[in-house]
């Protein structure tokens, strides 16, 4: 495969972002690559600068130092074509606030220019995918947040984008809407859509995300499917609930054999990483036994994203 | 670039549509000149004695209007823009496949479109109140063409402060214009001013304006001494040529820079 093939399949390419607001280094050497027809999940603590990576990849802010490339377009060079491709739905959602639902989305076909029959049934497809029909005549005053953020939603589905970039999509939303958003994301990746969305939401990109990018201070710290990221911290865990909180030292000890345990006083509560599953259960069972500490629950399970997330931003 | 002109008709029918949306913004801002037609025309006017104002005060004072309620359309602009990027609107037209130059000239006529209709229903306000043009149609839309000039201007002026200003600071605007209104011939003339500051309104772009419709509408008081007060027509048609050929440029420039 030569160079440029090589770089076709990938949708998204930064390399070396640089970005400051006034002497704060928003983002210092970001670099991702995103291959074609996949969903990336950016992870990152506030102000860890995923919404300075979104803007800059979307064309919206211009990045002091290094180069990005979307769908093979530098988004420096040729934002113009840039936009012709992309579909971007920003942090806060940008509604018109006078105008109803379906103005608002017959608006913008407009201005993607579809023509107005055709605009005017996108929009109508649209409010009805997003759960908006009854909403559609109200003005986005009266909207509630979640709806708001569904009907800006909507808007980047008017004309299914090359790259997407969603930038927290499903912050605020009852977790019925949120499935039926995952939902649409998902049937325009399976379409061929790249997109790249950003989430606090660890349970989301495990969901979504074929690949998942965690950033901290401007920088991505760690970069690989969710399998891989989950195992990179080590096997299984066991989580062992006891019935006096009193016990929670010396269960931990018995624990200690496996690995550093992680205690919960509140919840009486001990998690530690072991590797071999059936035989630590067992084991830890039986030393509990005799000493006559009383377990309430026990389970065996894989890391959560929670955890690599705490650990690789730590 | 093949879509400016369509581009620029949606987004100027979505402004529309907010005025239509919006009767109590309209009215009120309709309402402020008719209220300074009255105050003026019979409360300070009937004290007032305007040199070179003649015996009815009011066929002074409504060019003045005119030019001053084009003037202070700015802060229409202004709050608009600011709006817009403060809510994210921008962005949004930013990230899109649309012609930027199409989401301005869909700004501008938007503004027109509202400062002709405000024009109109002032101009019937002071036929009410006893104005009147004396030289004829032509004339009268000649002059009404320099008060459309003066705001067409005032646009690129807005936008280039819209993208600085936040919509606090917008709305806070026309303290400033009306002040900068105020010290022109717009209510009174300026040789009855301080000197320095007679010398200000003598120059100031409205005072071209008002003291040209005064001229074509054929109205009193726009004869004065100094050069500025003799050519008032060719100020009227110079000042918003410069006005729109330095902030068009600049507020172009603006809005590239919002990717700062
Ligand atoms: N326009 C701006 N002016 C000044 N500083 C900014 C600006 N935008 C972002 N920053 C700073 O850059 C850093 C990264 O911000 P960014 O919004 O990209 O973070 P984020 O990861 O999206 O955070 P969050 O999870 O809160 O949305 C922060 O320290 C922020 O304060
Ligand atoms: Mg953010």
């Amino acid at each position: 495969m030569s160079h440029s093939e090589a770089m076709n399949s990938y949708s998204i390419v930064a390399e070396g972002l640089t970005k400051r607001f006034g002497g704060a280094h928003a983002l210092d050497g970001f670099d991702l690559t995103v291959r074609e027809g996949t969903l990336c999940g950016l992870l990152g603590p506030n102000g860890a600068g995923k919404t300075t990576a979104v803007r800059i990849l979307a064309t919206l802010l211009r990045a002091d130092g290094g180069r990005a490339t979307v769908a093979g377009l530098d988004v420096a060079a040729q934002p113009a074509k840039v936009r012709q491709v992309i579909g971007l739905a920003s942090q806060e959602p940008a509604v018109d606030e006078i105008l109803t639902g379906r103005e608002n989305l017959v608006l913008w076909g407009r201005l993607y220019h579809l023509d107005a029959k055709r605009a005017a049934r996108r929009a109508d497809e649209l409010l009805e995918q997003f759960g908006l029909t009854e909403a559609a005549g109200k003005r986005i005053k009266h909207y509630s947040g979640g709806m708001r953020r569904r009907l800006d939603l909507a808007a980047t589905f008017i004309q299914a984008p090359r790259v997407l970039f969603l930038d927290e999509p499903t912050t605020g939303l009852d977790p019925r809407n949120r499935n039926e958003v995952w939902q649409a994301v998902r049937a325009l990746v399976t379409d061929g859509s790249t997109v790249l969305l950003t989430t606090q939401y660890l349970d989301e990109a495990d969901q979504l995300a074929d690949q998942i990018a965690v950033l901290r201070e401007g920088r991505v710290i760690a970069d690989d499917t969710p399998d891989r990221l989950k195992s990179s911290i080590g096997g299984d865990r066991l989580d062992l609930v006891l019935r006096d909180q009193r016990d929670l030292q010396e269960a931990g000890d018995v624990l200690a054999a496996f690995g550093p345990p992680v205690a919960d006083p509140d919840a009486r509560r001990l998690t530690a990483p072991v590797a071999d599953r059936m035989h630590a259960l067992g084991q830890v069972m039986r030393e509990l036994e005799a000493k006559g500490i009383e377990v309430e629950d026990v389970a065996l399970r894989r890391p959560t994203l929670d955890e690599v997330f705490l650990k690789v931003t730590a | 670039m093949t879509h400016v002109l369509s581009d620029g008709w949606v987004i100027a029918r979505a402004h529309l549509l907010h005025w239509v949306r919006n009767p109590a913004a309209i009215l009120s801002g309709l309402l402020y000149p008719i209220v300074m037609v009255l105050l003026f025309g019979y409360v300070f006017g009937s004290a007032m004695a305007v040199a070179g104002a003649g015996e009815n005060y009011r066929e002074y004072l409504m060019p003045g209007m005119f030019g001053q309620t084009m003037a202070v359309g700015i802060t229409t602009t202004l709050i608009v823009v600011t709006t817009q990027a403060s809510r994210g609107v921008t962005d949004r037209y930013r990230s899109m496949p649309v012609s930027q130059t199409g989401v301005v000239l869909g700004r501008a006529i938007a503004d027109m479109a509202g400062s002709t209709l405000e024009l109109t229903i002032l101009i019937a306000c002071g036929m009410a109140v006893g104005w009147s043009w004396h030289n004829g149609p032509l004339n009268a839309l000649a002059a009404m063409g320099l008060l459309l000039l003066l705001r067409f201007s005032l646009i690129w002026v807005g936008i280039f402060a819209g993208l600085k200003l936040t919509p606090e600071a917008a709305s806070a605007s026309w303290m400033i214009m009306l002040p900068l209104t105020m010290v022109a011939n717009t209510f009174v003339s300026p040789a009855q001013m301080p000197g320095w500051m007679g010398a200000l309104a003598e120059w100031n772009p409205l005072s071209a304006t008002v003291a040209a419709c005064r001229q074509l509408f054929g109205n009193p008081g726009f004869a004065g001494e100094s050069w500025a007060a003799q050519h008032a027509v060719l100020l009227a048609v110079a000042w918003p040529v410069a006005i729109t050929l330095v902030f068009l440029p600049l507020s172009a420039r603006a809005y590239r820079r919002l990717s700062r």
